[in-house]
């Protein structure tokens, strides 16, 4: 048990050490308004986190019709009953007293209130006259990595079977795309390899700009526990800041931002110059080997030093250790996926794991992490720009096999092209040839880069948005509809987490006022709509979660994701189910690949794979050519110099990132009072050597800014690389008085005021990491006050 | 000049247009980012090659000049950056970065013709040197062809549909 006051200060509570091979012990956190006792419960309801995409399992506690509290749920895989500060105390943000209650319409350029006929009416109006008028191109949706799976589900099948437009993606783009597509180029297939238990067995662990000890607390809790153990694991960290990850670490990697590729390769070069490759394993599971060692022959760490300006020892001592494991786990994050060469430095990490032959064993955990708590859900279903069950878009069998599912012909489907990714919908927007855009809980008005275009796109005349949220966010604000949702605790679910993880989130108390389940929205307008099948029937056949699920099992069967195993009632009292679960595997499935590669035929998977440096489509005969059997494909990839760098005028990386204590664009956290009070304002990051440099010191009022905008923050001196500074992105204007855009023509608080619009073009995700900025003083530190603020949980 | 030579002078030219061409398109386009910041990529593959195959002439008694100097972003250069901002709102300019992808795969489509017969020519005669040159810098001509081909595919339905 441990429900030590102050998660705040205490971010990952009491240590309960284990050794390798031995289960995680648990330990339950619960945390219940002040006042009440575990006594005052009525009611325990099961959920899991949506906040982070960790996937803890909890119980929301339920007293009059009110949460008052969460608890652990200590039997679960995930979590063994921990909860990390944004569960804890997270969970007060529903009750906040402005959500939205009831729907909006703008009149005469004011949102006002209406009822749900008025405003369901207001968009399938629009939706049939663009359909008549434009076709279903004109229109498009970006969803949320916050639904559940029955809701994405659902916006799949009305949107790319009902519309037919291939205009549908989620805010995901933003945190997870590189992750899938780092599977698709390697395995073929999205699907996570590994599984969390690989941290109880792992004798190495590399994380790669994976800021664990912020982004998954209950994870790094985990971790924490085995290096308090007997027999604890190595660490090597790759992270320009010196986290709570490389201050545990035993070398620490702190290269330059967008040299991921260039330090990757070296790593590779080193470990199959000292022959530590698993000849056996590269023979039966992989292709691709040849080309792979022949780009990394001259990339030496003496090389990457270089490009990198880490120290050669240093590459050559991390080097040792990930080719000296035996149990090697690796995780990887937005310190790769948002960096330039996104997907191609991911890949590299899969290499590592394929040329040292560690997958599909215990500890041998490869784990390309999300972002976001439900983005599996939203890359199983379609919802992402995928096709749903991980379907080829250029495989015509595949294309057919989901019409039979549906019951429509083929082409009812927009296989044409790759589905849109967001950014390229909103890019469609700015031109005119999407006229309605369909935003569902999500807040692209402070979250995708270079703001003063975004707002400028949804603020245009032609351009129709639907917002559908809890709160009047930033981008409401600028919303012609706004339909108020209801969200986690307030109707039921299921969401899946990082590692293949399935929970049941559960109904616990009624939403506010007139407030709807996003599954109930998207049902109402479907039935609106009257979309039909291609003998007459209806489209959409179910109603609730539990239909919606059981739609999705079948919709999944066959495919890697395969859900068919699963039900509520399985899902509910115990712990979370890790797909593939099915008749053959009842109890899920811990590890993928553990006897070679399952999804790799040309058959089979769900991409030929992109060049991973302009984008292009492998085509299907290509692929064939290429990987016959279905093994893993060795990507190699070529170190390209990031497309923004430093110059005279803009003299300083600048890289953007999270803090423990807030959830994407604070919409809920800051409507926690622990946690605002943790983090109430944007605040930015500089050596003290380079905020010397520059003239500056902490505490200090500063402006970032870059080509695209500024940025006024309080300078806080931590331990990063010179030549950077750094920004927590989350915060925008909702709780400003301007409302959704910086104080007129002033520099604003939102990092992405400052971000470049640029994107992976393999993954198609933005770059959030590699800009170049200059920071100038506005005004100094008040020498009254002790201006320092705790600098705890800054960012990843 | 010998038919080697010839076409080693009508590659080189090729690629120190191609470069140009994708700058200039990069420039046109800053709008559409993937392609903008793309076609700069990928422009640095024809430079490249447009030095090796300068190198290459000598061999084969050829004064070819190499990549051209870039000048620097001066005053033209932030003026069609501003203007091609501000066009970037208009539908038309899709059309016009559908008919820039299209001019650029033809030319890289003629240069991949002519790397194909150095190729083969180099083949025939043993030339080590030649074979190396042509197996480092092909491919990268065939990933500029399936790059803009893929950009077509891709923008077309929209951009052709829509205006
Ligand atoms: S903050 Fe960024 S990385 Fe984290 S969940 Fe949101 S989009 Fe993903």
């Amino acid at each position: 048990m441990d429900t030590s006051a102050d998660r705040i200060a205490d971010v990952w509570g009491s240590r309960t050490p284990y050794e390798p091979g031995t289960p995680w012990p648990s330990r339950t956190d619960t945390h219940l308004a002040a006042g009440l006792g575990e006594q005052d419960v009525e009611r325990w309801v099961q959920a899991a986190s949506l906040l982070h995409s960790n996937g803890d399992a909890m119980d929301i506690a339920v007293r009059e019709g009110r949460m008052v509290g969460v608890r652990g749920r200590a039997a679960d895989r995930v979590n063994r009953g921990r909860l990390g500060p944004k569960d804890l105390y997270g969970w007060q943000a529903n009750a906040s007293p402005d959500r939205l209650t009831r729907p909006l319409v703008r009149e005469d350029g004011r949102l006002v209130e209406c009822d749900w006929d008025t405003a369901m009416d207001r968009i399938t109006s629009r939706t049939r006259r663009l359909l008549d008028d434009k076709g279903p191109g004109s229109i498009g949706f970006h969803t949320s990595g916050q639904l559940f799976l029955e809701e994405y589900y659902t916006l799949a099948v009305l949107a790319r079977a009902g519309l037919g437009t291939n205009h549908l993606d989620g805010n995901t783009r933003l945190c997870t795309a590189t992750a899938a597509e780092a599977l698709k180029e390697t395995f073929g297939c999205d699907g996570q390899p590994g599984s969390y238990e690989d941290i109880d067995h792992a004798d190495t662990v590399a994380l790669f700009g994976h800021n664990m000890a912020e982004t998954q607390t209950v994870l790094w809790m985990r971790l924490l526990d085995r290096m308090e153990g007997a027999d604890p694991p190595r660490l090597v960290c790759v992270d320009p800041r010196h986290t709570p990850v490389a201050r545990r670490a035993d070398v620490h990697l702190a290269p330059r931002a967008g040299t991921n590729v260039a330090l990757l390769n070296a790593l590779l070069h080193e470990i199959i110059r000292t022959g530590r490759v698993d000849r056996a394993y590269l023979d039966a599971h992989t292709v691709g080997f040849d080309e792979l060692a022949a780009i990394v022959a001259e990339c030496t760490p003496g090389w990457a030093a270089g490009i990198c300006d880490v120290p050669t020892a240093q590459i050559e001592r991390a080097a040792e250790i990930l080719g000296g494991a035996e149990r090697l786990l690796s995780t990887v994050l937005q310190g790769v996926y948002q960096s330039h060469q996104a997907t191609a430095a991911a890949v590299q990490v899969n290499n590592l794991h394929l040329i040292r032959g560690m997958l599909g064993r215990p500890g041998c955990g490869l784990l390309q992490m999300n972002g976001q708590p439900s983005a599996e859900n939203t890359r199983e279903c379609g919802a992402d720009g995928d096709l749903p069950g991980f379907r080829n878009w250029q495989n015509e069998e595949h294309v057919a096999e989901l019409a039979a599912v549906w019951n429509v012909t083929p082409q009812t489907i927009a296989h044409y092209a790759p589905p849109t990714h967001a950014m390229q919908i909103f890019r469609y927007a700015e031109q005119g040839s999407i006229g309605m855009l369909w935003i569902t809980g999500t807040n692209p008005a402070v979250s995708l880069p270079e703001l003063s275009r975004v707002r400028s796109i949804l603020a245009q005349e032609h351009l129709f948005v639907i917002v559908q949220d809890l709160f009047l966010t930033e981008t409401a604000q600028l919303a012609d509809v706004v339909l108020p949702a209801a969200t986690w605790g307030e109707k039921t679910g299921t969401l899946t987490n990082a590692d293949r993880t399935v929970h049941l989130a559960e109904k616990a108390v009624d939403p506010p006022g007139e407030a709807r389940p996003d599954l109930d929205i998207l049902l109402d307008f479907a039935a609106r709509m009257d979309f039909r099948d291609k003998d007459g029937g209806p489209l959409i056949t179910w109603h609730d979660p539990e239909s919606a699920f059981a739609a999705w099992q079948r919709c999944s069967a066959g495919r890697p994701c395969d859900y068919s195993g699963l039900s509520y009632d399985r899902l509910r009292g115990g712990s979370g189910i890790q797909w593939p679960c099915t008749d053959e595997a009842p109890d899920g499935t811990a590890r993928l690949y553990t006897d070679g590669i399952d999804f790799a035929h040309p058959d089979v998977c769900e991409s030929y794979g992109r060049d991973l440096v302009t984008g292009a489509s492998v085509e299907p005969v290509e692929y064939w050519a290429l990987n016959p059997d279905g093994k893993a494909v060795l990507k190699a990839a070529e170190y390209l110099p990031p497309h923004e760098d430093t110059s005279s005028d803009h003299p300083l990386q600048l890289i953007t990132g999270r803090t423990v204590y807030h959830f994407h664009t604070r919409t809920k956290t800051a409507r926690a009072p622990e946690l605002n009070a943790a983090a109430p304002d944007v605040w930015a990051e500089m050596s003290p050597a380079e905020a010397s440099a520059q003239g500056l010191a902490d505490g200090d009022l500063v402006q970032i800014t870059t080509p695209r905008g500024a940025v006024r923050a309080r300078l806080r001196t931590t331990a990063i690389r010179d030549g950077m500074v750094f920004l927590p992105f989350h915060y925008g204007y909702w709780d400003t008085p301007a409302g959704h855009h910086p104080p007129d023509d002033r520099p604003g608080r939102a990092a992405n005021e400052t971000t470049v619009t640029d994107w992976d073009p393999a993954s198609k995700q933005p770059l959030f990491k590699t800009g170049a900025a200059r920071v100038t003083l506005v005004s100094r530190r008040p020498t009254d006050t002790a201006a320092r603020t705790d600098t705890t949980g800054s960012g990843s | 000049m010998s038919g080697i030579g010839i076409t080693l002078r009508l590659l080189h030219d090729g690629e120190r247009d191609l470069e140009q061409d994708l700058l200039a398109a990069a420039a046109r386009h800053r709008t559409d980012h993937e392609f903008h910041h793309v076609a700069l990529d990928v422009a640095r593959w024809s430079r490249e090659h447009a030095t090796r195959l300068a190198d290459a002439g000598r061999d084969h008694g050829l004064a070819l000049s190499g990549p051209r100097d870039h000048p620097s972003p001066g005053g033209l250069a932030a003026l069609r950056a501003k203007a091609s901002e501000a066009l970037g709102r208009r539908p038309e300019n899709g059309l016009l970065l559908l008919h820039d992808l299209r001019d650029l795969h033809l030319a890289a489509a003629r240069n991949s013709l002519h790397w194909e017969m150095l190729a083969q020519a180099a083949q025939a005669t043993r030339d080590e040197r030649l074979l190396t040159l042509t197996g480092g810098c092909h491919p990268q001509t065939l990933r500029q062809l399936r790059w803009t081909n893929t950009m077509v595919k891709i923008l077309a339905p929209q951009l052709l549909t829509s205006v």
